[in-house]
Parts: structure tokens; sequence; C-alpha cells
């Protein structure tokens, strides 16, 4: 969040990080240029005339002045000169904004209640994060699966709706690197104000380096709260108190759990895995079968870091214990598992299942 | 002049034995009236009933974005709460307060005739607006709606499991009250003038509200129509807004702006109508430009029709539509312009006096200006694609509806007070209030321009912890308005019962409805005025005891 702060140049002054951004601020300036020179020259002549001609006598009777054309006319004329300038400025900006040049690198977007999903041309997918190269033109191909939403970068000041039923496209060039936010901007129902992300701009050779899978120095728990929160989205409907649509997975680790098919079992790391990659085999008393499955999407590692996070919901911390049940393959038989997990050796692999459903992120991160 | 007797001017003569409040103390005399002044005072009492809630709703929203989790509201209930304050204040308050309470009260008054053409037919707007009122009370008890006021589909049709129905039935049925009175204003304008009343003799206000009323009848039906598509699509699944079945959700846009763009005129227009008469009468100065003023509402009016495009800049209609309805929507800022600078000239060598409702006129030009001149970021198609659906809109609307509409209506009921109560307001306590209304509302509304071109998102139950400053301002200002906005229930209310009692004229000003005893009779005048004089000319030749009055004034100053 400091980021967006840390090179403004303006206090309160969002960050400038495409080509668009100086267009749009310039146009904005002329606009508080000339609002500004109307708004002081007429507030300073009702002032004036204010004063000037206050009541000296009760009930008096100034001379009349019916109008006058001359002036009439000056201020018809001066006003839509003015508007013509600032609709000329603004048309200009706007066709730039909506023309996508043909040698952009393409990116499909994806828009859910209440999650981005992203694809690059090369497979890579992500949630509700895109990573993209500095100084090259990128063009978004976007629609939506349920309702309106609408992409919005205030760092690149640009945005537009998508729309079921047809694809809309947004380009734009990022000129600096930096993490930048992503919001919804059309109003999408429950957790409108959830959905949104981060743009992070890299320098090509960083941005290569993520294509083919980078490291970060995160830990097992802080890796698993990224993904849990932010890149899988699982937050939408495992967190936010008594409204949320997924399990609570808070203090359930080493508990018994009963299953609508009338089994049971203790969870267990096994358990946790097990229900990330093929949720329909065990639906828990009392959830409806909403998740989809995330097979395909996560890689070993990622899993590893998943039920890291969620057992340290438990208060659970043992990662000596959590790695070595989670390198345990997965045909420990647990009764209410009707497949086990068949994984991609690919971690950027792009899959046709469909992501998670949402319902509630609790409040803000 | 010669027909002057006829008319109460001097303001000391006994007021008639039977008023039009003193005129039957029953409910039935009240809910059987076919009077316009006491269904104006009915509408009165609905019209507050519905800001005080709908302003209820408003402190929730502060309340909430005082801190950036959603934290006192769930984000589930804060989506109710923004849509539910914005239906009401939209459908129950700004669309009929100006003209269901002062124009009707005012209207037939101001040109002279007993009533409006269509006594029962106002009731019947009244009845309707009360039965509208009630199903969209009724659906927010049952459990409200959450789809924005806006009801975009898919998710109004398809996704929301909200009250939409119901609420879409009550617009729907608050539709034919508006198309009712907009009829009644036309027709009675028209045919009921007084003799020597010519439309260029008109007051402005009467002006504003002809243009208001071509737009009521012109653009209601369309809302009706696109809300009975939207229960339609929602009952049965017509498909004309699923994309699964050949409909179009974008199409839903084009039929809900095409009414709701120039449903802000309806807003507004009536606003710009009562700050002609305020600035022109508390600077006893006839208006500048009057024709330019009068036509400058019947162009917004026309033109306001052609502008709804610019809500779907970003909603992927095609470029060149977005071109054409930007080009439009600086054509319409001009009307706009010119009615700004005729207020301002007329100030020029006047005699300006600084009661309540004058605080308000003046309040309302340098607020209105900002609100205007804000239309002209979000009309700019380049810079709008960043601004739009974003606070900066927020903060936007609300100078050109609050600090445009409610100010000047604040300002009309003050001005008309002493007319429809017989009492005066105080003068104290109404400056303090205008004044805390206007401290209060920069403090709630600014911070948000700069919110908005930070990115903040509008209808953001938590938003990112970098944008907390500016929302604390906003509540805070937001708490000042609020007492402001207070303030005259309590003081008008006492006022009615234990103020001073008001003359018929007491700031001597020429409009007909000054010749007319407070609170007028029943039938408005005791004789058919005959009108002699032009619009807003103060001198004595056009009947106003000038000399009578500053010797009153010397025994009993005006506080």
């Amino acid at each position: 969040m400091m980021i967006m702060q840390q090179n403004s140049w303006i206090p309160l002054f969002p960050e400038q990080a495409s080509t668009f951004a100086w267009q749009v601020d310039y146009l904005y300036f002329y606009l508080l240029a000339i609002s500004a020179f109307f708004t002081i020259g007429i507030v300073a002549a009702l002032l004036f005339f204010a004063i000037k001609y206050r009541e000296k006598e009760k009930f008096a009777t100034p001379k009349e002045i019916h109008g006058s054309i001359a002036l009439e006319t000056v201020w018809s004329i001066i006003p839509f000169v003015i508007s013509m300038t600032i609709f000329l400025g603004g048309a200009v900006v706007y066709y730039n904004q909506y023309r996508p040049p043909a040698d952009a690198m393409n990116i499909y977007v994806v828009g859910k209640q209440w999650m981005w999903k992203l694809q690059h041309e090369t497979g890579q997918r992500e949630i509700n994060e895109l990573h993209i190269p500095v100084g090259r033109k990128v063009k978004l191909t976007m629609t939506t699966e349920d309702v309106l939403h609408d992409f919005y970068i205030p760092a690149f000041r640009t945005k537009a709706d998508v729309v079921p039923g047809r694809y809309t496209t947004l380009w734009f060039e990022a000129t600096k690197p930096g993490k930048y936010h992503l919001y919804c901007a059309e109003y999408c129902g429950l957790n409108h104000s959830g959905m949104g992300g981060w743009i992070y701009v890299m320098e090509q050779r960083d941005f290569d380096n993520w294509l083919s899978g980078n490291v970060s120095g995160q830990t097992p728990v802080e890796a698993g709260k990224d993904l849990f929160e932010n890149k899988l989205g699982c937050a939408s409907c495992h967190q936010g108190g008594k409204d949320q649509r997924g399990a609570v997975l808070e203090n359930m680790y080493g508990k018994e759990v009963k299953f609508t098919n009338g089994q049971s079992l203790i969870r267990d790391d096994e358990y946790i895995r097990n229900s990330i990659l093929n949720p329909g085999g065990q639906i828990v008393e009392g959830y409806q079968p909403i998740m989809p499955t995330f097979k395909g999407q996560v890689t070993e590692e990622q899993l590893v870091q998943l039920v890291a996070y969620i057992k340290s919901l438990s208060g659970v911390t043992g990662t000596t214990k959590s790695s070595s049940t989670m390198t345990t393959p997965a045909n420990t038989a647990t009764p209410a598992t009707t497949a086990s997990p068949k994984l991609e050796s690919n971690p950027n692999a792009p899959s046709n299942t469909k992501e998670p459903t949402s319902e509630q992120k609790g409040g803000n991160k | 002049m010669q027909n002057i007797d006829a008319i109460n001017v001097s303001g000391i003569r006994a007021e008639p034995p039977v008023n039009y409040l003193t005129n039957g103390f029953t409910i039935k005399s009240w809910l059987l009236t076919k009077d316009h002044k006491r269904i104006a005072i009915m509408y009165l009492l609905s019209i507050s009933v519905f800001f005080m809630l709908g302003g209820l709703y408003a402190s929730a929203i502060r309340l909430e974005l005082l801190t950036p989790a959603s934290d006192l509201l769930q984000s589930g209930t804060y989506n109710k709460v923004f849509t539910q304050h914005g239906i009401i204040m939209i459908f129950l308050f700004l669309i009929p307060a100006i003209p269901a309470v002062l124009g009707n009260f005012l209207i037939p008054i101001m040109i002279g005739a007993k009533d409006l053409a269509f006594p029962r037919i106002n009731l019947l707007s009244l009845y309707i607006y009360w039965a509208a009122g009630a199903l969209i009370v009724f659906a927010l008890l049952q459990g409200g709606v959450d789809t924005g006021w806006t009801f975009y589909t898919p998710y109004s049709t398809t996704f929301s499991n909200s009250y939409v129905m119901l609420v879409g039935l009550g617009i729907f049925v608050n539709g034919f009250s508006s198309i009712l009175t907009g009829l009644n204003f036309i027709v009675t304008i028209h045919t009921m003038r007084a003799p020597g009343m010519t439309w260029f003799r008109m007051p402005l206000f009467v002006w504003a509200h002809y243009a208001t009323s071509l737009v009521m009848i012109l653009g209601t039906p369309v809302i009706a129509i696109t809300v009975l598509m939207l229960a339609l699509e929602r009952a049965v699944g017509i498909g004309i807004f699923d994309p699964a079945i050949g409909g179009d959700p974008i199409l839903f846009q084009h039929l809900f702006w095409f009414y709701s763009h120039p449903a802000v005129y309806i807003m507004i227009l009536p606003g710009m109508g009562i700050i002609s008469e305020l600035i022109s009468n508390f600077s006893r100065k006839k208006i500048f430009g009057y024709e330019f003023i009068a036509f400058s509402s019947i162009a917004i009016a026309v033109f306001g029709f052609l502008v709804w495009g610019h809500h779907m800049f970003v909603s992927g209609q095609s470029i060149y539509a977005g071109l054409v309805f930007s080009f439009l929507t600086m054509v319409v800022a001009v009307p706009s312009a010119i009615k700004v600078f005729n207020w301002a000239a007329t100030l020029y060598q006047g005699s300006i006096s600084y009661d309540t409702p004058m605080l308000y006129g003046l309040f309302f030009i340098g607020l209105f200006l900002i609100g205007g001149l804000t239309g002209l970021f979000l009309g700019a198609i380049g810079l709008t694609v960043h601004l739009t659906d974003t606070y900066f809109i927020v903060a936007h609307f609300h100078y050109v509806m609050v600090g445009g509409q409610v100010l000047a209506y604040l300002g009309g009921i003050h001005y008309w007070w002493s007319k429809m109560t017989g009492k005066m307001y105080p003068e104290f306590w109404g400056k303090i209030a205008a004044m805390l209304v206007f401290v209060g509302f920069n403090l709630t509304f600014f911070p948000q321009f700069i919110l908005g071109y930070m990115g903040m998102p509008r209808r953001y139950a938590s938003y990112p912890a970098e944008f907390q400053v500016l929302n604390i301002f906003s509540t805070a200002g937001a708490s000042i308005l609020g007492i402001g906005l207070m303030m005259p229930v309590f003081y008008l209310t006492y006022s009615f019962f234990f103020g001073k009692k008001a003359e018929a004229n007491p700031w001597m000003l020429p409009g007909l409805e000054w010749r007319t005893a407070s609170p007028p009779p029943t039938e408005n005048f005791e004789k058919t005025p005959i009108v002699t004089w032009e619009a807003y000319e103060f001198g004595e030749e056009n009947g106003l005891d000038l000399e009578e009055a500053k010797r009153r004034e010397l025994v009993a100053p005006v506080v």
C-alpha cells in the first residue's frame, strides 16, 4: 500500500504508471485550471456584489436592468468554445485508449463473482494478480461468467466493463515497475469490494524469470496465506465469519468430521489436501457441494504451503510434521476419498477446471 | 394599477376569516381535499419522512466507511444500505420534493389560478405516491434490495436474492404519480393563467416547472416499461437482457439511463427555478436575462434526453457512440452556465438582503458551480474512463443533487414558509442551520473528489487503508451536515405552533403569491387578480405600498 504513495509528486495523487497516465493527468489539470478560473471568478463576483450592493435601505427599488444580448452571447459562446476544447482533448485520449495496437501481448481475463481469472498466452494462469513486463503493450480480452464487472487499474488510468456474452478489450503499456491496485469497479454483488488484486509490473528479465517459475523467500505458512487470501481466492468462501459460504477452517485440525454419506474421519493433512483437490468426494455435513476442484491449478509446492497455512489456523505450527505428512503419497486411504489426486507435472499448465465460487471475504486485507 | 385594489398589497389588512388551514379540521377534510395547498402540505410531511429515512441510511454508510474494513456492517448489509439510500432519496425524495410540495402549493397562486387544472388527479398523485412509498418500505422491511439503485442486469435479473420485484413495482407505481403531476402542471400553466399573466410575465419558478413537467411526462413512461421488462425477465426469463438466449444486458442500461438521465433534470430544474426567485427577490432586482433563463430551462429539458450514453462510456458501447455522447454532454453544459452567469449578473446594482433563503440561494450557486464544472470532467470522455465508478462520480452528483437540489428546496421552504403556514421561521436559527449545512456538505463531499481521482471505487464496503484519512473527513462532515439538516425540522415545527405571525408580504415582493393573505384562503385570492406588471418589478408603480411598509418597519422591525 505504501508503494502506491511513494513516488507521488503531489500528495494525494495517484501514481502514474502507464503511457495513458500523463495524458489523462494533463487533461485533468487543464480542467482543474478551467474550474479554478470560473469558480474563483464567479465566487469573487458574487462576494464583491454581495458586499458592494448589500441592502442600505429597507424595501429599496434599485434601477432595473433587463439584460444584455451582447453579454448573453459572450457568455454562451465562451463556455461553448471551452467545452469543445475539453471534448476534443477527451476524444483524443479516449481514442488512444480504446484502439488496441496489433503488436500487443495478449492476456485473457474472465471475471466471476468475486475474483479475476487471468491467463497468459504462454499458458500461465493467475488469480487476482497479473504479472506483466514494463514497456510492453498488453492487451486484455475480457468476459465474465456471471454479472457485470469492471477491470480497473487506477495507476494506469484505465478501466473497462466486462460483460456476459461478449468480449471487451482493454490495453495499456506500463511505464514503471511496481505493484499496483486492481479493482472491480462495476458493482457485482455481495463481495464486490473484495474483488480486487494486484498488477505486478516487472523488468523484462524478472518477468522472464517469473514465467519460468520463480521462488520466493516466504515460509510455507506465509506463502500458503498468500495463496489462500490472494492467489487462489479461497478466502472469499472460507473467511468472513458467520455469513461465509464454505466450511469454517479455524480450529478444526485434528478433530473428527462427519460427511454427508455417513462416514467420518479425523481431520489431518491428507484430508485437507484431498479437500482441495477433490472437494466433491467428501462433503461435510451441513454444507452444499459448491466447491470446485483445484486439481491442476495448484502445484505440489503450493499444496504444501496451503496445508501449512490451514493448519496454522488451528494453532498447529509443526512444519516438520507437516512436511513429513505431506510427502506421504496420497494412497494412505481415507474412507471418503473417491479418487486419489493425479498431479500434473507442469505447475502452470492450463486447465479447464472450474475455479472456486466465493461468498464473503472478511473485510479488507 | 387600477386593478390593484382587488389585491391585498400592504400586508396590514386583516386576514380573511377562513384560510386554507382553518377550512376544516377533520382528518377527512384533509384526506379528501381537492385543495392543491393541502395536498402540498401532505406531500411535505410524507417527503420529510422519506428524507429522514434516506438520511439514516446515509449515516450508516458514512459510519461504516470510517474504517477500511467492513466491520460495522457486513458487506451484504452495506450493499443493501447504499442501495436503499439511493432508491429512497431519488424516487421518494429528490424527484417529487420540489414539484410536489412547492410546485403544487405555488404554481396556481403564482399564475393567479384558484387551483390546478385537475384537483382530483392531484389528490390521486398523492395517493399513488403513498402507495409506492408503502410498497418500497414494505420491501425494506421484508429484507430490502441489494442491486444498487441502478438495477443493472444481469445481477438484478438472475443473481440477486433480494426484493427486486417489490421495489421495482414501487418505482413503477411511483412513475404514475410523476406523470400525473407533470400533466397537471402543463395543463394548468397553459389554460389557467390569470388575465394579464402572459407567458413572459410568469415567474421563472413556473417556467422551470413547465420544463420539468415536459421531462416527467416524456421520460417516466420509459422507466416504467424498463422496470416492467426487468420484472418479466426475473419472473419468467423472457430473455431481453440475457445473452444466453440472445438478449443484451447493455440494452437495460440504455433504457434505464434514457429515463434516469433526464430524471436528473427533473431533480435540478425546479431547484434552478427556486434560485431564480431567491436571487431576484432578495436583491430586489429584475432578473438579468429573463428570457435566457426561461429558455435555458427548456434547452436543458430537450438536450437532457440526448445524453444518456454518457453513463455508459466504459460499458462496452461503441467508441463512436461514446464520442457523440461526449459531444452532446458538452453542449448541455452551456445552458447551465448561462443560468449561473445571469444569476451573478442579477446581483449587480441590487439591494441585497441576507435572509436565510438568500443564504441558501448564494450557497446553491457556489455548490452548483462545482457540481457543474466537475460534470465537465466526467463528460470529457478520455478522463472519465479513469473517473467513472469512483468516488469522483459520487462527489459530483451529490454536489448537484444535495448542494443543488436540497439547498434549493430548503431555501424555498424557508422563503415560502410564511405563506404556507402564516408564521415566520426564526431568522437566527435559520442562518445557523444554513451555514452548518454549507460547511458540513463541503467537508463531506469535497474529499470524495480526491478519493475518486486516487482511484477509490464506489459501492465498496471495505477499502485499502491509504484512503482512510479522507474518509474520516467525509464522515466528520456528514455529522455536521446531519445536524444542519435536522435543525429546520425542529425550529420550523416550533414556529408553526408558536412562531411570530407573518405578514402577507413580509419582504414587499411583487409576485402574486405575496399579494394574498398568509396563509391564503382556499380559493387563493378573494378576487381573480388582473396582472398589469412584468415579473420581478419592485417599484411602487406595481402596487407595492413601500412607504407604508417602511413605516411599519420602524414600528416593528423584522427580526
